[in-house]
């Protein structure tokens, strides 16, 4: 896994089941992978957290529905895709002004290639297939990012 | 067989897979996904993994029939296939195409076509052994059990 600025391991503040679940509600997430099997994946781990995500193929489809007005509070960015792929989805909406958080999900292990992938503008990457750890991690890191937008 | 015994036999089914890296930690993720809600959900993820993967074989085959092959192409569908066998759990075929990777890379026709053929292999193997294990599942949900864990 690679952290990004500001990110920071510290310990999982762990709510009971049905807390996590209810608190998750109101988080909105994008799935963005051309591969139907890992959206059918990422969607049903993401389910099991509360959390109701919207998923599409393609980075393009990812950046016009931000056009449209669209917003998502964390956006999972494959890299390899047709038509748009992540890295250029990213630099798009980095561009575009958009904040929320992205975190590239890539199936390449490679440390220079996840750099590569950071380097465009993700919060964090980590390496297919998505797991509990992870997604608790990602909501933890949320939480704490919603907080520090209050705070401001 | 009475319900026990097949159960039984489910169980130590399903280990032997574990063992001989037909199946590996991601299959027992995608178990744990599926819930009252969703009680059809390996099967369904599985499903699709087949389809995908008998159309990727396909494309690779086609890809490197071509009388100037682009291994580029054949790189993408086997890179696909790679994830989804890995996100599955599938690891042998993950590891076939771990190995068929690395003769794209080297631009080998003799290589990639071996590779194909072990793909192709380990994806049946793989396939045979869910469907019985599917089979398995369905006579104890029939005869009235439930899946033990």
């Amino acid at each position: 896994m690679v952290l990004g600025n500001g990110a920071s391991s510290s310990s999982l503040n762990m709510k009971s089941g049905e807390d996590k679940v209810n608190s998750n509600k109101n988080l909105s997430v994008l799935v963005v992978d051309d591969d139907p099997l890992i959206r059918m994946l990422h969607d049903m781990h993401l389910k099991k957290f509360g959390l109701n995500p919207q998923v599409v193929e393609d980075g393009k489809k990812a950046v016009d529905l931000f056009r449209i007005g669209a917003s998502f509070d964390l956006i999972l960015m494959d890299k390899e895709m047709p038509v748009m792929n992540g890295v250029e989805a990213t630099k798009e909406l980095r561009d575009m002004g958009i904040n929320s958080m992205i975190v590239g999900v890539t199936s390449r292990g490679l440390e220079i290639e996840m750099q590569d992938f950071m380097e465009s503008g993700l919060d964090f990457c980590f390496e297919k297939p998505l797991t509990p750890d992870m997604i608790t991690f990602l909501l933890n890191e949320l939480n704490k990012k919603n907080d520090d937008d209050n705070n401001d | 067989m009475d319900l026990f015994q097949l159960q039984r036999r489910l169980v130590d089914y399903r280990a032997s897979l574990y063992h001989e890296d037909f199946l590996d930690e991601q299959f027992s993720q995608l178990q744990d996904l599926q819930d009252e809600n969703n009680p059809d959900f390996v099967v369904e993820v599985v499903t699709l993994f087949f389809e995908d993967s008998e159309r990727l074989l396909n494309e690779l085959a086609k890809a490197l029939e071509q009388p100037i092959i682009d291994f580029k192409r054949v790189d993408a569908h086997v890179h696909q296939f790679k994830g989804s066998s890995s996100s599955i759990g599938a690891q042998r075929v993950q590891k076939a195409c771990i190995a068929f990777r690395n003769y794209c890379e080297e631009q080998n026709v003799e290589g990639c076509l071996k590779c194909l053929q072990q793909l192709r292999h380990e994806y049946s193997l793989v396939k045979t052994k869910l469907e019985s294990m599917f089979q398995l599942e369905q006579q104890i949900l029939s005869a009235g059990g439930s899946i033990p864990m």
